[in-house]
């Protein structure tokens, strides 16, 4: 057996500021997770400013946290990680800026981490028979992808959105229907006493792209849908909007991918992201994978939302390749999925 | 006595070492690079050049604000790593103080400007009283978020000789040009920018006295609201 590799994670992409240690990629030794979400719930969505200003607050005593719930401390850990893309860019530059000095002062290695390399090995941590390659379904606010994980860090993307991403959709439809923000959780939430087939919303294809998603689309019907009902004078079920434009996303996401499960005979599927969390589509995911003969993966809930012990475990894999990176590693707001 | 001291406040980058009564390195850079790909290379640049013994370091000198809010950020949160890894505290110092700093014992008024957007400059003013044989700082109008005409109709109140200095100059000459009434000048190139070295040598001063803080309790002095909160606030207001 090799040296245990003891991993400090820092992930501040979006509105949770979080820490965690993770021994050899796979045990979460810590995972804090200071979320933000009563600061923007009165804005209706993320305010990129707010959201910087509060990760510089939280930071340290997140890390403190982090390190004491692992029962170590800065000088037991072997290398620092952090996600440096993609995201808002502010809010990526604290825990970048903090993360490579605490590295540097400490005289560790820093990691760079994709965030979406963070979400697909999430399903490391519980699932430890999982390796790739397996086809990953990355649903989150910001980003839809179908990906191929050929090896650690190694992806091919078969499809992504072409829009709004579906945790975004969902946002936007919440907000439309009342329900407020964050929209995923509270759609899942109400949609479990709506009728899922009371409105037919469209299922979007995109042309001569067969693994990309389009959800502006749906999200226009839906609020088409909602004014139509209030000139006709008609009563607006609330419940029901929301199952069925749940069920409309959930349907897209399945096809998608059980047409990749088809296509390329890979033998694992896993979830990854916020949108993960999500009940329906967990239900109709497993489903599908019993169906088709392939092995279903999924993180806890705790694990698909932003988290950093899901960076601590795609960086162990990084480091063990020797992929460390400079003290002049930046956000990246764009970064692409497989970019370095 | 040794400080680490930054300053990203603005589009310079600096990053100096002191230890006592001498600035061991500086480095600062006036490039449009970002900070958070020039800054922390440029400290480990001067630390080794100079042989730092990093664990020898007493505090961590931080530009805490007014500036660019982006900028500001970058700095705290590498002064916060640093602190919090080598167990050190933070000692925070008004940008436009330590800017002001630049100038010590000049016996003219001194005014940093710098731009800060939306028709105002972050300023303040201020003045070198000697002590003894040492010059000290003192405060005449602290750090503020003013329209350029309001700072020197201040000056112009106060009617002495005025030097002024910051990224905020370029910008504003021509106006502070039509209406001051009292002399004035412009600060020189090898002054007229934030300096880590000052950051340093202020801070210096308030560590002995006790003034820092704990690395977690720092946050910078951003003088503004958010857009959204500013925004907020205005619609309440209305309402």
């Amino acid at each position: 057996m090799e040296k245990d590799i003891k991993i400090l994670a820092i992930e501040t992409s979006c509105d949770e500021t979080a820490a965690a240690v993770v021994l050899n990629g796979r045990e979460v030794l810590s995972n804090v997770i200071s979320s933000q979400i009563k600061l923007h719930t009165i804005y209706g969505g993320v305010v990129p400013e707010l959201a910087s200003r509060k990760h510089t607050e939280n930071i340290n005593p997140v890390i403190r946290q982090a390190l004491s719930e692992a029962g170590m401390t800065l000088s037991d850990v072997d290398a620092i990680a952090v996600t440096y893309g993609p995201g808002l860019v502010g809010a990526l530059l604290v825990g970048v800026s903090e993360a490579k000095a605490i590295a540097w002062a400490a005289h560790k290695p820093i990691i760079g981490v994709h965030h979406i390399e963070g979400h697909i090995s999430a399903n490391f941590i519980e699932n430890k028979d999982l390796e790739p390659p397996f086809l990953c379904l990355v649903v989150s606010g910001g980003h839809s992808h179908l990906v191929k994980v050929v090896g650690y860090g190694e992806f091919e993307i078969l499809g992504r959105t072409r829009d709004d991403a579906a945790g975004e959709a969902f946002d936007k439809v919440a907000r439309a229907i009342g329900l407020g923000y964050p929209g995923g959780p509270k759609i899942d939430a109400v949609s479990k006493t709506g009728n899922a087939d009371a409105i037919e919303f469209p299922r979007a294809k995109v042309a001569g792209a067969e693994y990309d998603f389009s959800f502006s689309g749906l999200k226009s019907a839906v609020l088409n849908y909602l004014n139509s009902c209030e000139m006709k004078g008609e009563k607006i079920v609330t419940e029901d909007v929301a199952a069925s434009f749940q069920k409309a996303v959930v349907d897209v996401l399945v096809e998608h991918s059980v047409h990749a499960i088809r296509e390329t005979g890979f033998k694992k599927f896993a979830l990854a992201g916020g949108v993960a969390s999500n009940s329906a589509l967990r239900t109709a995911m497993e489903e599908a994978c019993k169906k088709e003969g392939v092995a279903f993966y999924r993180p806890s809930p705790i694990l698909c939302t932003d988290n950093a012990a899901m960076i601590g475990a795609a960086a162990y894999y990084e480091f063990i390749k020797g992929n460390v990176s400079g003290y002049d590693l930046n956000a990246v707001p764009a970064l692409k999925l497989g970019e370095r | 006595m040794k400080l680490i001291g930054i300053d990203s406040s603005g589009m310079t980058a600096s990053v100096a070492i002191l230890e006592d009564d001498i600035v061991v390195a500086q480095y600062s850079v006036n490039h449009k690079k970002t900070h958070s790909q020039t800054l922390l290379p440029m400290l480990d640049e001067i630390s080794r050049m100079t042989e730092l013994d990093i664990s020898t370091v007493d505090a961590i000198a931080i530009s805490k604000g007014p500036g660019s809010f982006t900028g500001l950020r970058i700095g705290s949160a590498t002064a916060k790593g640093l602190g919090f890894a080598l167990d050190i505290p933070i000692v925070e110092v008004f940008t436009t103080d330590a800017l002001a700093y630049n100038l010590c014992g000049t016996d003219k008024l001194v005014c940093p400007i710098m731009d800060a957007r939306r028709e105002q400059v972050y300023t303040g003013l201020y003045e070198f009283v000697k002590n003894d044989d040492i010059y000290m700082m003192e405060t005449v109008l602290p750090a503020s978020a003013l329209a350029v005409e309001d700072i020197v109709a201040r000056i112009n109140e106060i009617g002495r000789e005025v030097v002024f200095l910051g990224d905020g100059v370029p910008v504003y000459r021509d106006t502070v040009k039509n209406i001051i009434t009292v002399p004035y000048s412009w600060a020189s190139p090898n002054q007229n920018r934030q300096s880590a070295a000052s950051v340093a040598a202020l801070a210096a001063g308030k560590f002995k006295n006790g003034e820092f803080v704990n690395a977690d309790a720092h946050v910078p002095e951003y003088l503004r609201l958010s857009q959204a909160e500013r925004e907020r606030k205005e619609k309440l207001a209305r309402e």
